[in-house]
């Protein structure tokens, strides 16, 4: 239904020109991958970018590492149809920025090398937990990688207006295609050159889509917000938390789930494996503080500007139209750029701005998932092919041959299970991502870096415990079975789960899993530290030495 | 930089000086309150948009409510607390660090 009516809707002019600003933007891309191929020589280089991006680079990399699709068409959807709960998820995104400041970013770049391994195995027995290590890091970017890339092929849809099936496909083939090229042959330099003209991107796109939705409004927010509420036919409701998350109908467990969402968000982004890689591409653990502030900075203006384009698509769209052309809202950002556009510019205004929100969304998701990808591949060639199969004895040419092979792999098996994950309700992904992240991968690193006591039984606890409990709760949670969406209107029921209408085996009552699974994580990790006898003294002293003050760290290669 | 990792001993003896003792304090007695402070802060903010629904709805001007001040203080609150850690860090932590750093390396100091 939502296709059709987006097939009549887009213009051919509109078509073309989306497609020319994203082929312009690829073109570009492979240009630069070309160049950034040429400069990567050593494993730092392919891994780390050399380390020798400034903190200013780096910062705006993180910007373009985290910013998914999710957050731009995600969130300006969620507050488009939902109102103010949309802003739950923004601040959740921002504030967890301060976990990986405070206690994770600086210490990791003293200590580690290439990966999140790097420092969870440091004074470990190595394959036990460089095994754990890749396990975690490849089921988390395996997560957010099918959630965006399934959400590429929907994209693709609504925005050039080709509906089927064999669209999809070939867009989903097409994203993994460009990833798979910009990290095997770019690799980390490459890679994060992506990210920074993506985040110039995003932010110019959203940046000029405040300021018109704010002209609109005469810079009056009181107005921008009244107008929404009234469009959206909710009225004040509209304006305040409750309407999607944690509703008066839902009682406790919705209010449980809220919390459990929440710390899922706030502890999850420190513990994902491809925005950790991110410190390893400066020289000091002083840039990598310097990148981290410059990338709050910036993912916290990105945040506050998502206000404007949820409030001003229910504004100025209305309700109907985005749900007419997709559910979930996720078109919300790009007809408010139509939309305001054409009131400030006229209509071809309309078309230019919507093809190039188009564009910049594409930009977004094909930058998130090379991260990811590139995150992946690194840990299997560095922990588990090199660490864990050969010892650490493997030649370092090998090893990097090995990381370009797996970026290939795990690239064609993400294409492979988007492809087939496109029928089924998987926009529970990113959050369990981040549940992965924050119930297995925040306490390993949190006790290695802070835990004196902390040893290999207590890694692989925490890391197989965590990533066990919640992906475990979220199999018999909701939204994999018996989650059932009852259209308002006419009644009809449909499944908001993974499983279809009338499979039904959950018995955990949450969507997020983290409130259980995090602790969970913590206790099995302390747990497991203390069920073993193992203490290594010395790379204890080194390791809290050298992370704190930087001492025998990995330099910056010159070239 | 081998030597340094071989030279166990002598991190084992610096780990427990007393000069380690105040570069450890320097940074935990900032990082771990602040992080205490952060996120009881933002899970008072997740709880009042789940508990306090009459509070937050409280409209201040216009149609902003207090879940928007809420809100938009969490922004300030993340930018302000980036600001003064940065601040600390160059101030407190970083002289003691490179202090400890040079003596580990023989003087040389990491550029």
């Amino acid at each position: 239904m939502s296709a059709v009516l987006a097939a009549t809707e887009v213009s051919s002019g509109q078509q073309a020109l989306t497609s020319a600003l994203f082929l312009s933007f690829v073109a570009i891309t492979l240009y630069i991958t070309f160049r950034a191929s040429r400069a990567t020589k050593t494993a730092a280089d392919y891994y780390a970018g050399g380390r020798s991006f400034s903190g200013l680079q780096n910062g705006v990399a993180i910007g373009g590492d985290y910013m998914s699709a999710a957050s731009f068409l995600g969130i300006a959807g969620i507050i488009a149809l939902s109102g103010y709960d949309g802003f739950l998820y923004s601040i959740g995104f921002l504030v967890a920025w301060l976990v990986a400041l405070l206690l994770v970013a600086e210490l990791m770049r003293n200590s580690g090398k290439y990966t999140m391994g790097d420092v969870l195995a440091f004074r470990m027995r190595q394959r036990p937990v460089r095994a754990a290590a890749g396990v975690s890091t490849i089921v988390v970017s395996i997560f957010y990688l099918i959630a965006q890339m399934v959400g590429a092929g929907a994209l693709v849809s609504l925005l050039l207006g080709v509906s089927s099936e064999t669209a999809k496909n070939v867009t989903i083939v097409a994203v993994g295609a460009l990833m798979i090229f910009y990290v095997v042959v770019g690799g980390m330099k490459g890679t994060t050159y992506i990210q920074i003209i993506k985040a110039l991107l995003l932010m110019t796109g959203a940046t000029l889509l405040t300021i018109m939705v704010m002209f609109q409004f005469g810079w009056n927010v009181s107005d921008l917000l009244g107008t929404a509420a009234k469009e959206s036919g909710k009225g004040d409701a509209f304006l305040e938390p409750g309407l999607r998350y944690a509703t008066e109908a839902q009682g406790l467990t919705g209010k449980l789930d809220l919390i459990s969402l929440g710390l899922a968000l706030v502890l999850g982004t420190a513990g994902l494996p491809h925005i950790l890689i991110r410190f390893y591409t400066v020289p000091t653990a002083h840039a990598a503080r310097k990148s981290v502030v410059w990338g709050i900075w910036i993912i916290g203006s990105f945040y506050l500007m998502t206000l404007a384009l949820g409030f001003g698509a229910a504004a100025l769209v209305g309700p109907e139209a985005i749900t007419a052309q997709d559910p979930a809202g996720n078109t919300a950002a790009p007809q408010l750029a139509r939309e305001v556009g054409a009131e400030v510019f006229g209509t071809t205004g309309g078309t230019i701005m919507l093809a190039f929100i188009a564009s910049v969304a594409f930009a977004t998701i094909l930058a998130v998932v090379a991260g990811l990808t590139l995150a992946s591949s690194s840990s299997v060639a560095h922990d588990v092919y090199a660490n864990y199969v050969h010892r650490g004895e493997a030649p370092e040419g090998q090893e990097v041959k090995v990381a370009r092979i797996s970026a290939f792999v795990i690239g064609a098996v993400a294409i492979v299970l988007s492809i087939y994950a496109q029928k089924l309700n998987v926009a529970f992904l990113v959050a369990l991502a981040f549940a992965v992240a924050a119930s297995a991968n925040l306490p390993a690193i949190l006790y290695s870096l802070f835990w004196k006591r902390f040893n290999t039984a207590g890694a692989v606890a925490a890391i197989y415990g965590g990533l066990i409990s919640a992906v475990g709760l979220v199999i018999f949670s909701p939204v994999v079975s018996g989650k059932v969406k009852v259209d308002p209107a006419t009644g009809e029921e449909t499944s908001a789960a993974l499983f279809g209408l009338g499979t039904d085996f959950h018995w955990f009552p949450l969507d997020n899993p983290g409130i259980v699974s995090i602790p969970l994580g913590f206790f099995f990790g302390w747990l497991g530290t203390v069920l073993s006898k193992e203490h290594n003294e010395y790379k204890a002293a080194e390791l809290e030495v050298r992370s704190l003050t930087g001492v025998g760290m990995e330099k910056a290669s010159v070239h | 930089m081998s030597d340094i990792r071989q030279d166990s001993d002598r991190l084992v003896a610096m780990q427990n000086s007393p000069e380690f003792a105040r570069l450890r304090k320097a940074y935990r007695g900032f990082a771990f309150p602040m992080t205490a402070v952060f996120l009881s802060w933002y899970l008072l903010y997740v709880l009042a948009s789940g508990w306090a629904r009459d509070f937050m709805g409280t409209e201040l001007w216009g149609n902003i409510n207090v879940a928007y001040v809420f809100g938009l203080l969490q922004f300030v609150s993340t930018f302000l607390i980036a600001w003064l850690y940065e601040r600390h860090m160059e101030k407190k932590v970083d002289p003691l660090a490179a202090r400890i750093r040079d003596e580990l390396e023989g003087g040389v100091s990491v550029r």
